[in-house]
């Protein structure tokens, strides 16, 4: 096939290639730089090339931090594939229809704000409206009460903010899964339970691992559901961040903490790209 | 046995989903200025408050102006990029698509604070055209992931005897290209309206106290004082999204847009 160059390709890209670089490259050099920089107290800060707020990593305060935000991220991540692979893998094989019915479902769920996730459980995890009244009525409880703040409520509603994007994640790779395979299985006599163990589990063993850690990654991002689900000991590193920036007003500590965020993501989702595409060039 | 084991657990799964939206809807409903379940009375006065509250009246405008803007913006710097990656590809193209995707893929807090800076060093801190302008950066790669798949659809062939029949790359676009990729262009540009919408941490951090949205707006209440406006206002939402991606369904193959190959109804 051949590719012809057009005579306007260039100045096609040019101007959003321009975009980009400006208001998203130049925004990431501005913050890395605003890291290295003093605070001033009561001010924003001021250039100059200190490493303070990263050695404020080594204090116990950072270490609490990140112990928080990594095994409420881990556990969340864990329960969340741990649903949302079969559920994804019975969604794949339904009729066309009825898969796209509950795809626009996961989708509008998916698009929901973290404000109005955090509002709704809240909500149903309250005293007034919640299940407290449910289970006051039926008998369990003796008197309606809150389950919220708490760290069940806020797993609850980080599995739930997380829950529609493990499913798109983990969705292609099983809906593109070979179907011959586990019926195979099946008709040398391997139950249903046992060809989903035996065969497809092992064959979509990369994807689990790679949906493992994109949902890790994502629900590291939360930033608000700590605030209105949990206590501020489960605070997370993304509230911090905004806390440092916003009320605390140390932009530099703030951006050291994003830097840090945004290399231990980006190191973790290159992880699956590059394990992704080593996949693909195996299949290929 | 096995049919009824899977179908209760996927409806487990979607009740759960459900829960939480039904309350708000019922909370939504309720005549006195209080958050209960189930709902005392029955009143819509709090989807009323929305158009004649000001506050409320005031961040939904927002929001709004917001999203189209954005919206447009998205799309505007997503087709040529796309275009251009599909035509040329090769090292650069892939990077202009990562250049792209980025913004939203990594951790929204980290994208908001650098936007944070940037517009407190070029001094639009606080207005809302940063916010429209961070939030088309930050939603470019909806309408470039949907324009890209688009155009992957598109026959080569096809260009090509556009071409040999003497058509020039505008008249190929016009009448060839542009039509084939219209409802990609179309899903994108409303993928990236709903999440506009919904986007707190940045529109919170670029001009959180200046122009307010409605997931600020929804914040703040939660924090001094409810009322059940914020219920109103998030069935709102939730009906948008339901409607906006039920038409992308309707008008299009979801499962593909999503990355399902084998789905022809089996």
């Amino acid at each position: 096939m051949t590719r012809r160059r057009s005579d306007n390709s260039w100045h096609l890209v040019l101007l959003p290639a321009a975009t980009l670089t400006v208001f998203f490259v130049i925004p990431f050099t501005i913050m890395l730089a605003v890291s290295f920089f003093q605070r001033i107290e009561g001010g924003f800060f001021e250039p100059a090339f200190v490493l303070s707020n990263y050695v404020r990593f080594l204090t116990p305060f950072f270490g609490k931090i990140l112990a928080t935000s990594v095994g409420l991220s881990a556990t969340a991540a864990t329960i969340v594939v741990a649903v949302a692979f079969p559920f994804a893998y019975v969604l794949s094989r339904m009729p066309r229809r009825r898969q796209t019915t509950i795809l626009v479902f996961i989708l509008s769920v998916l698009s929901l704000s973290e404000v109005i996730v955090g509002f709704a459980w809240s909500t149903l995890l309250s005293r007034t409206a919640g299940i407290g009244n449910l289970f006051h009525w039926v008998g369990i409880a003796e008197s309606p009460r809150a389950y919220t703040p708490g760290l069940a409520s806020l797993l609850l509603g980080l599995a739930y903010l997380a829950f529609p994007y493990a499913v798109l994640v983990i969705y292609p790779a099983v809906s593109r899964l070979d179907p011959e395979l586990p019926e195979a299985a099946r008709t040398s006599g391997a139950s249903p339970l046992r060809a989903f163990t035996s065969v497809t589990l092992p064959i979509m063993r990369r994807t689990i691992a790679g949906a493992l850690i994109l949902v890790f990654v994502f629900t590291l991002g939360a930033y608000l559901l700590p605030q209105v689900l949990g206590r501020p000991r489960h605070w997370t590193l993304p509230v911090h961040i905004t806390d440092q920036a916003i009320f605390q007003s140390n932009i530099p500590f703030a951006a050291a903490m994003a830097m840090f965020l945004l290399l231990v993501s980006l190191a973790l989702v290159g992880l699956v790209l590059v394990v992704d595409s080593r996949r693909r060039g195996d299949q290929s | 046995m096995i049919v009824w084991l899977q179908r209760g657990f996927v409806g487990a799964v979607l009740v759960f989903l459900a829960s939480p939206l039904l309350v708000v809807v019922g909370v939504s409903v309720n005549r006195p200025k209080r958050l209960l379940f189930p709902p005392e009375g029955f009143s819509l006065q709090w989807y009323g408050e929305i158009f004649t509250h000001d506050g409320w009246t005031n961040a939904l405008l927002n929001s709004a102006a917001i999203a189209v803007v954005a919206g447009t913006l998205a799309v505007a710097i997503a087709l040529p990029l796309a275009l251009y990656i599909r035509q040329r590809g090769g090292f650069l193209g892939r990077a202009l698509f990562a250049l792209g995707i980025a913004p939203f893929m990594l951790p929204p807090v980290v994208s908001a604070l650098g936007f944070m800076v940037f517009w407190i060093a070029a001094g639009f801190h606080g207005h809302i055209l940063a916010t429209m302008v961070s939030h088309a950066v930050f939603l470019v790669a909806l309408p470039l992931v949907t324009i890209s798949l688009g155009l992957e659809t598109i026959d080569r062939t096809l260009v090509e005897a556009a071409r040999t029949m003497g058509a020039d790359s505008r008249t190929v676009f016009r009448t060839i290209t542009f039509p084939l990729v219209r409802p990609y262009v179309i899903s994108g540009f409303a993928f990236a309206i709903v999440l506009s919408l919904n986007e707190y941490i940045i529109a919170y951090m670029v001009a959180g106290f200046t122009a307010e949205t409605l997931p600020i707006k929804i914040f703040n209440s939660l924090r001094y004082g409810y009322t059940p406006v914020m219920a109103s206002v998030a069935v709102l939402f939730v009906m948008t999204a339901v409607a906006v991606f039920g038409a992308v369904a309707w008008f299009g193959n979801l499962p593909r847009l999503l990355g399902a190959y084998r789905s022809e109804g089996r």
